[in-house]
């Protein structure tokens, strides 16, 4: 992890799928099918409950409640990507957000002390840099911060 | 028409640094036919796989080319689980009446780090930092405890009994009882679940012999049935390996629907089950997956560990040979190697870890990514 968690730089976005960068207000992209009314994270060609082909993007509400969360505090292999070292690596929280009835996004966390960490509790939608290119460029992730 | 299991043979787990995988698998399948008293070139067919080892088929270059047709799988935490269903369907048919089935494996050390294109799952997956399993089963556990009052207490006496069963083991890898507080204290990897709660990727082999009923008394004075042999995958919305959106309100996961597809099969219920393995990836999985199988109510777990109703000497016996935790975790073994234990079990020649009462019915329970489960309900 590199600069700040929670001030968005500029950069580019992990996966264009997965929200608009840069933009002023950031919202992950769902998929809603048309035939059967249900929703998915994230947005794709079709419908991961019926199989149609008839989806249309969906912004997904920026606020929501944490289901569960865990830290991780072991660097992953690849295809982990960072600007760590294991010798730098800094434990992170990954966690399930309920963002609505019945949605719940797995996304990291930008709090990871357990201590802080509570089901139910309200979070955020931030998005921040995942890794920087070799020519600078930040690549921009999404996480959730406790409000 | 129920299938006999005749011949069972397994290859020390844990690390053999001077065998590889398929020399492992190889090992298994000589002993699973020396305990038949059967020989390579009697085997009509074969059914097995590996996931980080190659394929099955490859042994034959030392058993022998007999011609005879041999089927790969590649099919995650379920592979020994779908070779043995593939391998029933064809005695069944009538197409075959004796044949192998083999898994093996050996992985490196560490996590497992799987591509998230071999899931169907785009790269941010895997770069953000989310495609590793063990986080799931902590975030699935943390969710439970929240849900059913499962106690940190309880993960430790998992482990605990995990580690005393693999003592008395001889093919295990982890044969040093460890107390509760070495596992609680031991290094956090996912919270809840320290080092000592969770299995480590690692190697070893399992193999079977299968021959049709009618014929199962000339290999062997102690057949086992495959009363059910079932093969699930999750549905839209489960809290399953490798999910980037769940439901809160949760269908039925895999284990579930294996689990109730296999009552269904054998014609029996969770009451007439006398021994069970169940997969054991981490302490809380044992838990939860005691539940799921329907072994007891959600929440119910805990007071069936106080009572010590899963150790060997208790009313429903869970993972007598120490399970994944005492074992390790070769993805393409793991389900053979629960079958092995569970045939020793109903033969009555499990020696120091025999359960010391009569049974009559065993369970097997793998669960894996993506969200896959294999069950079998085996019978004397």
């Amino acid at each position: 992890m590199v600069g700040s968690m929670t001030e968005p730089a500029v950069g580019r976005a992990i996966d264009p799928v997965l929200f608009d960068w840069p933009a002023t207000r950031p919202a992950l992209r769902g998929a809603r099918c048309r035939d059967c009314g249900a929703l998915g994270f994230p947005a794709s060609a079709s419908c991961r409950r019926c199989g149609s082909e008839a989806v249309a993007p969906e912004e997904l509400p920026r606020r929501g409640r944490l289901w569960t969360w865990t830290v991780q505090h072991l660097m992953p292999k690849e295809p982990y990507r960072s600007s760590e070292t294991a010798a730098t690596f800094v434990p992170y929280g990954v966690g399930y957000v309920e963002l609505l009835e019945g949605l719940c996004i797995e996304s990291r966390l930008t709090e990871s002390d357990p201590g802080k960490l509570c089901i139910g509790a309200e979070m955020e939608l931030v998005i921040h840099p995942q890794w920087v290119e070799p020519d600078g460029t930040a690549v921009m992730s999404f996480a959730f911060k406790p409000v | 028409m129920r299938v006999a299991i005749v011949g069972i043979g397994i290859h020390k787990f844990g690390r053999t640094p001077d065998r590889s995988g398929l020399q492992q698998g190889v090992y298994a399948t000589r002993r699973a036919l020396e305990d038949a008293g059967l020989r390579w070139r009697d085997m009509q067919f074969g059914y097995g796989g590996s996931y980080s080892s190659g394929n099955a088929d490859a042994l034959a270059n030392e058993l022998g080319l007999t011609g005879m047709p041999f089927t790969n799988v590649l099919n995650g935490c379920a592979t020994g689980g779908s070779a043995l269903l593939g391998a029933c369907r064809e005695i069944q048919s009538g197409a075959a009446e004796i044949g192998i089935v083999v898994g093996f494996d050996k992985h490196d050390r560490g996590a497992f780090n799987a591509s998230p294109a071999e899931y169907g799952l785009r790269p941010w997956y895997g770069e953000a930092g989310m495609m590793v399993t063990t986080q799931f089963f902590a975030m699935k556990l943390r969710r439970y405890m929240h849900e059913h009052g499962v106690s940190a207490d309880a993960l430790a006496f998992v482990a605990e009994k995990a580690y005393q069963n693999g003592a008395l083991n001889p093919h295990a890898w982890r044969r040093t009882p460890m107390s509760r507080e070495q596992i609680r204290s031991s290094q956090m990897v996912n919270d809840p679940l320290t080092k000592y709660m969770f299995c480590s990727p690692a190697e070893g082999a399992a193999a079977l012999v299968l021959c049709c009923e009618s014929k199962a008394r000339s290999f062997t004075s102690k057949p086992v049935f495959v009363s059910a042999a079932v093969m699930r995958t999750r549905l839209t919305g489960g809290f399953e390996v490798y999910a980037p959106a769940i439901s809160a309100d949760a269908a039925p996961n895999a284990t579930e629907l294996a689990s109730r597809a296999a009552y269904d099969a054998a014609g029996v219920g969770p009451g007439d089950i006398d021994i069970a393995s169940v997969q054991d990836t981490e302490a809380g999985a044992e838990i939860m997956h005691m539940a799921e199988n329907g072994f007891c109510a959600h929440g119910e777990q805990e007071k069936l560990l106080c009572e010590g109703a899963t150790r060997i000497s208790g009313r429903l016996p869970i993972n007598t040979d120490g399970g994944c935790l005492a074992n390790g975790e070769p993805i393409g073994a793991s389900g053979l190697r629960q079958i092995y234990e569970c045939v020793l079990q109903l033969r009555g020649t499990a020696g120091s870890r025999q359960v010391p009462r009569e049974i009559s019915t065993a369970y097997t329970h793998v669960y894996g990514a993506p969200g896959i489960s294999a069950v079998t309900i085996l019978q004397r």
